[in-house]
Formats: structure tokens, C-alpha cells, sequence
């Protein structure tokens, strides 16, 4: 898209109803001078071209309208085109500053044909007002080149170097000294620079320029990395007239569903991944994904899952001007017979496992937990909670109790809060302690039980914990702990309440 | 008399034969306390809403233990538990800890915990929860005192609470008490252990009071929790401190004026 940040502006222009007939240049700071970043089509009729600084543009032309170019925007432009092109092909790479590449191997016959394809998207980019130089090619540095000096050209498989021939030696993308030196050794198209050797060449631009050279020419491939990974399976469905109504939403992604499910059923796999693209009729495209703890592949419960992501959504699903295509893809598949998580496998653990995916998609997968056991003495660290849906199943270890007092609070502060202690002895158990503005007297106390932190783990240094069981004379039972041996580590240890017992 | 009973007790059975009715097994679970469960007609209401309040501030850590223990009284093996609580509840009296659920009897790998943002949160997670068969016990934990949390959600709470027979525990902190359709609800102070060997406190010591009852007299006990057995008990040693003793029969008639 050769006037990607002239046309960004331009059609907010024209949604603001702002009216500037003059030349419109973009312009940006290289090595110290401001030169044109972009330039539109009025200007450049009068001779702009990007590169040129802008104090020769403005004698030549004063009446211009200039603006700072504003390289994030354009960047995040691009990406909503890319996201937009994803109808097309699921495999989208970004080519900075201003171009994409669509990998459309065997999806061309799905738009009647090559020829048809490019026109279809010619027009579809042009009508939202971009102007857009296209080419389709067997190699995406081939079609790059050709985009940019042959707009249009569809070259048949082999004949890139043929069609590239005859373009100048800018067309290849190169750094811009490469190019220059390549100017300066008189190699002024592709045809002279394909005849070198390709050592001299590599000698003297290095093995990468070479590289892009047999690229364009055809003779080696590279390949594109997709924006987003591709889905395992995918089911869509395009409306010749937009949808808004949320039934119709429901309703399609039933269907698009049971499509899925269809395809995953003959391979005997569910997907723990499902994703669904809502292309807006203006251009817009949102995604939306759930994720489930086993594999899935009901409809009813992916549509269900759907619907409860839709409903908790902060940013609500806008049709704007309705859904032209809606597309679900499923990705993460695996085998659906075996249960993917250690639930016993009867039906009322299949509620539990359907739970904890519906309170997922509602209130996103960190919030709906459970308990981790790790092997570790640090109290916080001993039990944590994991996402329940990434949970694989565990046995905690039945710890013979024989009449114990619980020796763990029920309760635990994820950050232990500071209290004032009077001691009777700097190393002995509280007598009193200030903790929340309240006062409290230690009736019982036993400890310490003394926890030192993992020295094998950090490189600072954690003080030693001497951890008291308090209860008080009201009954409440507390955990404290001393942070800090006296005398030893430290000369007034700190101490915290870090739990409180039922 | 005895025709009679013995009569409605033919009725019940074949109530219970053609699935109309639950057994009384699968109705009830009996606390362990002789005198809380005659009050209650021989245990806790599976498949029903009880309220837990902490009965003062700084007594939360008491009220989740002993919502804790009526959630161990109810599930029966291999379901579930639920625990969903609100994020400032949380900050105020402390996550729920894997090693103190452990400690009470309970198994951790059983236990789900869901961290909802806002009471409405709660509440609509408590709905799907009781929805759910899988499930033995909801703990619901909001704090303060949120709107929505009035008469018409608890009777709505008990209505799903009834229908898969998953009992919803409402545990209420840094709240007054406001009428509700629970079928019992719980006043919960810590209490102190009694004094004696000194190596022997601790363990998790209830004052509980039963302050509402919807078929039957209310209460007032010390009642300890067994960690081994998972049952209340009447803790071993007297109680001489000056801690509210056991006056179960004084409580009731206040109970009872209380209620008509």
C-alpha cells in the first residue's frame, strides 16, 4: 500500500467532514533533516517523491499541507488491514512499513480464480479508500518487487525471474547503501545483478543480499510467518447481507459448531482452543477466543461457552454496520476419548469439568482455581493456587493426623501484614501484640517453629522466619512470625501476622 | 399413635421409592452434636441455603472454619466444593489456605476456589454453581454488605440449592444479620481454649450460635471441631473460663419469642 499514512489520514479527514484540497506529504526525521516519509497522489503529480527533504518541497510547492508522520498509528493500521485480509487466507504476514503478504496457495479458487481473487481484493481495499499495488507471485520477495513497479502482474510458477527482469534494482527491498553501491558498480536492473556470480556478491553485500536475490528470482523460497498460528480446523460463513441480532449470532456459531464438530468427530480429536473471528462489514475484525480444560467439540457447549464469554465481554461484541463473515476456528486438538484431565471419569465429574470452563469463559481461567502441593517448606509456596483448567489431577498426601492441633491457619495473607509485639525477651513468643489498630493479649503461644527461607533459590539474602501459634485472650487464633533471628541476622527483626487459624 | 407413625413412615418410604423424595441419608447430615442436631431434626439440610455471619469483627477466621465444617458435614464422597469468594474479602481476612483445608479434614484436590471481582459476580456463579451435580458444597463468601445479597436472592439460592441437592453455605463477614429465606443461620465468635495441659490448645474451638431455625429451636454451644473425624464434638475439658457456656434451653425460648 504504497500511501498508507496519506490515506490514514485522508479518510479520518473525510469521516470529520474536514476539507483540504492542498498536496498532502508526510514528513519524518532522517539523520537530522525532516524528509517525506509518504507522499499522496496530488503531490506526487507535482513531483514529490518519498526521500525528498522537505525544505526543496516546500520551494517547490509552497501551498502543502504537511503532517508529522506517526509511524504507530500506521503500524496499527496495517495490522486491522491484516486482521481484515484474514477472509481471504488464514496465513497474513505483515511487510513493513506499509505492505502484507497473503500466502493463498490453494485458497484461489475459492474467489473463481487468481485473476478474480486480486481484483475482488483490489476492490475491496480500494473502496475504503487505500490506494493498493498488488502482485501474486510463487515467491513472496518476487511479489513484493513486482507489486511495487508492475501493479497487478500474476506470474505462473518459474517465470519470476523472467518477470522480474527488467526492474530496477530498488524493487528488490534491499538496505538503501546496497542499493547505492549496486547504482555505483552499474547494476541498474535485476536482469544485470541475476547474470553476477553469486560470490562476488556475497563477498561484497553479504550472503543475506543473495539470499533475497534468488528469493526474487524464484530460485529459492522464504517462507512468511503467519501473524497468527493457523488453526487445526476451521468452519466459516459469509452473509450477503450483514448480521446485527444476536440470535443470528447465536445461531451461526450453533452451526459453525456442528461443522466443527463434524470434522473433529471423523478424527476422533476435541480442541481445547476455539477462536471466532467476527469480520465486520467496514472492515473491522474482532476475535474472540475460549479455552477449555479437556477437549470439546459439542456444539451446544461451545456455543454455550460462547455465549458466556460474549455476556462478560468489558469491550461488548459491536456489529457496527452487521457481520459480513463469521468464522470459528479450532486450534490445540487432541484426543477427545480419553479424559485429557484426571477427573474420575463419571458424569457428575464431567459437570464439575464443564463448570469450571463455563466460570472460565466468564470470569477469565486465573480466577477458577485449585490447590497446588509443591515440595517446598515456605508456607506461601507449599499450597498455591493454579488455574483449574490447566490443573493436571494430584493426590495430596493424607498427612496421618492422630489428634493433632492444626499447626497451618486457614486463612493466609498473600502479603503478611506488620504488627508492634511486646516480648517479654527479644527472642522469645509475643505477650502483646498491635495489629489492624487493635490490641491484642497473648493468653497461649507456643513456637517458634523456625523456617528458613530456600538460600539455594535467590542470591539475597531472606531472613530466617520464627513462626509462634497465638491465640488471644478473645480466642481469635493467630500465626506471627519474627522476621529475622535476633542478634543473629538482624538487630530488630520485624514481625508479621501471616495467617489466622479457625 | 403408633398406626399413625407407622403409618406415614410406609407413606415416606414409598415417597422415597418412587423418587419423590429423597431419603433422609441423602436429606441430612448430622453435625455429630447431640444437642444441635435434635434442634435440627437429626442434622443439616443438604440441598438447602445456611447463613454462617461472623458474630464480631476479627472473628472471620472462625466463621470460614466453621463454614468449612459444615461444608465437610454435607459433601458427601466424591463431590465437590466450591468456595467463591469476593477479591476484598480476600485483602480483609486472607486467602483460604490449601495446608489450613488440609488441617481441618479436608481434602485440597476436592476444593475449587473461584475469585469473582463484586458481589453480583458471586451471586451469579453461586446460581451456575448449585446448578451443577457435580458439586457437594458452595461456599459463598461476599463482603460487607452488598445489595444484592437480600430476601429475594437467598430464596432464589435455596430454590437452586434444591434442585441437584447441592447445599449453599452463605458465609457473611463485617455484616448484621437481615431477614433471608436460609433454612438456618449461625452466629459464629471464636472461642477460647479451655485452660489446662498446656501443650493442648488450639484446636478449632466454636462459640456457635444457631440464631435462626425454620423448623425447629434455636441454640447456643461450644462446639469443637474433630479434625480427624470430621464431626463436631463437646470439647473434652470443662469450660470454666467466662466464655458463654452452654445454655441451649435459655437460647431456644429467646429463639422462640424471637421468631413468632
Amino acid at each position: 500500500m504504497p500511501r498508507l499514512p496519506t490515506d490514514r489520514l485522508k479518510r479520518r479527514w473525510t469521516a470529520r467532514g474536514r476539507k483540504d484540497d492542498r498536496p498532502l506529504v508526510i514528513a519524518g526525521k532522517t539523520g537530522g533533516a525532516l524528509t517525506l516519509t509518504a507522499v499522496d497522489r496530488k503531490a506526487a503529480t507535482l513531483g514529490l517523491v518519498p526521500g525528498k527533504a522537505l525544505a526543496d518541497s516546500r520551494a517547490m510547492i509552497p501551498d502543502l499541507a504537511v503532517i508529522r508522520a506517526n509511524e504507530t498509528s500506521d503500524a496499527k493500521l496495517l495490522a486491522g488491514i491484516a486482521d481484515w485480509c484474514e477472509r481471504y487466507t488464514p496465513l497474513v504476514a505483515l511487510d513493513p512499513p506499509h505492505g502484507l503478504f497473503l500466502d493463498v496457495t490453494g485458497v484461489t479458487h475459492l474467489f473463481g480464480g487468481e485473476a478474480a481473487m486480486l481484483a475482488e481484493i483490489r476492490h475491496a481495499i480500494t473502496a475504503q479508500g487505500f490506494a493498493v499495488r498488488l502482485a501474486l507471485a510463487g515467491t513472496s520477495a518476487a511479489a513484493r518487487a513486482l507489486s511495487q513497479y508492475a501493479d497487478g502482474t500474476i506470474v505462473m510458477p518459474g517465470a519470476e525471474a523472467g518477470a522480474v527482469a527488467g526492474l530496477p534494482v530498488e524493487a528488490l527491498g534491499a538496505d538503501h547503501s546496497i542499493v547505492h553501491a549496486l547504482r555505483r558498480a552499474g547494476l541498474k536492473t535485476i536482469a544485470q545483478l541475476a547474470g553476477r556470480q553469486r560470490h562476488e556478491l556475497a563477498a561484497r553485500f553479504g550472503s543475506a543480499f543473495v539470499t533475497l536475490l534468488d528469493c526474487t528470482l524464484g530460485k529459492a523460497e522464504a517462507p512468511i510467518s503467519p501473524r497468527t498460528p493457523v488453526p487445526d480446523c476451521r468452519a466459516e460463513r459469509s452473509f450477503a447481507e450483514p448480521v446485527v441480532t444476536q440470535d443470528v449470532i447465536a445461531a451461526t456459531i450453533l452451526s459453525l459448531a456442528a461443522s466443527l464438530a463434524a470434522v473433529l468427530e471423523k478424527r476422533g480429536e476435541g480442541a481445547r482452543r476455539i477462536e471466532a473471528c467476527f469480520f465486520r462489514a467496514d472492515g473491522q475484525m474482532r476475535r474472540i477466543a475460549i479455552e477449555t480444560g479437556q477437549a470439546v467439540r459439542d456444539p451446544k457447549i461451545v456455543e454455550r461457552l460462547f455465549r458466556e464469554k460474549l455476556a462478560a465481554l468489558s469491550d461488548p461484541l459491536d456489529p457496527g454496520f452487521g457481520f459480513d463473515l463469521i468464522r470459528l476456528g479450532a486450534s490445540c486438538t487432541q484426543g477427545c476419548q480419553a479424559p485429557a484431565t484426571g477427573f474420575d471419569t463419571n458424569a457428575s465429574d464431567q459437570d464439575v469439568v464443564f463448570l469450571i470452563d463455563k466460570l472460565a469463559a466468564r470470569f477469565g481461567a486465573h480466577r477458577i482455581a485449585r490447590f497446588l502441593r509443591q515440595d517446598t517448606h515456605i508456607p506461601e509456596a507449599e499450597f498455591v493456587t493454579v488455574p483449574a483448567q490447566d490443573m493436571p489431577a494430584q493426590k495430596m498426601k493424607d498427612s496421618a493426623r492422630d489428634g493433632k492441633i492444626p499447626q497451618r491457619p486457614l486463612r493466609l495473607f498473600a502479603r503478611p501484614e506488620p504488627i508492634e509485639v511486646t516480648a517479654e525477651i527479644p527472642a522469645g513468643p509475643p505477650l502483646r501484640f498491635r495489629w489492624r489498630r487493635a490490641q491484642h493479649a497473648v493468653a497461649c503461644a507456643e513456637g517458634p517453629e523456625r523456617i528458613a527461607m530456600e538460600w539455594w533459590r535467590t542470591q539475597e539474602h531472606q531472613p530466617t522466619r520464627d513462626y509462634y501459634r497465638i491465640e488471644d485472650e478473645d480466642g481469635r487464633r493467630f500465626w506471627l512470625y519474627r522476621d529475622g533471628l535476633y542478634a543473629r541476622e538482624m538487630e530488630h527483626p520485624r514481625w508479621y501476622v501471616h495467617g489466622l487459624f479457625a | 399413635m403408633e398406626e399413625i407413625s407407622r403409618k406415614l413412615a410406609v407413606l415416606r418410604a414409598s415417597l422415597v421409592q418412587h423418587g419423590l423424595e429423597r431419603p433422609a441419608t441423602e436429606r441430612i447430615a448430622p453435625l455429630g452434636y447431640p444437642a444441635a442436631d435434635i434442634c435440627l431434626k437429626g442434622g443439616l439440610a443438604r440441598g438447602a441455603l445456611h447463613e454462617v455471619f461472623a458474630g464480631a469483627a476479627g472473628h472471620e477466621a472462625a466463621a470460614s472454619g466453621f463454614a468449612l465444617a459444615l461444608a465437610a458435614r454435607v459433601l458427601s464422597k466424591h463431590k465437590w466444593l466450591l468456595w467463591i469468594r469476593q477479591d476484598f474479602s480476600a485483602l480483609e481476612a486472607g486467602e483460604i489456605y490449601g495446608g489450613g483445608l488440609l488441617e481441618l479434614g479436608l481434602d485440597p484436590a476436592r476444593v475449587l476456589m473461584l475469585r469473582v471481582p463484586d458481589a453480583e459476580g458471586a451471586l451469579r456463579a453461586a446460581g451456575d454453581a448449585l446448578d451443577c451435580k457435580g458439586l457437594g458444597a458452595v461456599v459463598i463468601e461476599p463482603w460487607g454488605e452488598p445489595r444484592i445479597f437480600d430476601l429475594v436472592a437467598s430464596r432464589r439460592l435455596t430454590l437452586a440449592a434444591g434442585k441437584h441437592n447441592v447445599t449453599a453455605i452463605l458465609l457473611r463477614m463485617n455484616v448484621e444479620p437481615a431477614p433471608s429465606a436460609a433454612e438456618t443461620r449461625w452466629l459464629i465468635h471464636a472461642a477460647a481454649s479451655p485452660p489446662g495441659d498446656e501443650d493442648d490448645w488450639g484446636k478449632p474451638l466454636f462459640d456457635a450460635e444457631l440464631a435462626r431455625n425454620r423448623h425447629g429451636p434455636l441454640g447456643r454451644w461450644m462446639m469443637e471441631w474433630d479434625c480427624d473425624d470430621r464431626v463436631f464434638k463437646k470439647t473434652h475439658r470443662r469450660v470454666v473460663v467466662a466464655a458463654p457456656a452452654d445454655r441451649s434451653a435459655q437460647a431456644a425460648l429467646d429463639g422462640a419469642r424471637a421468631q413468632g
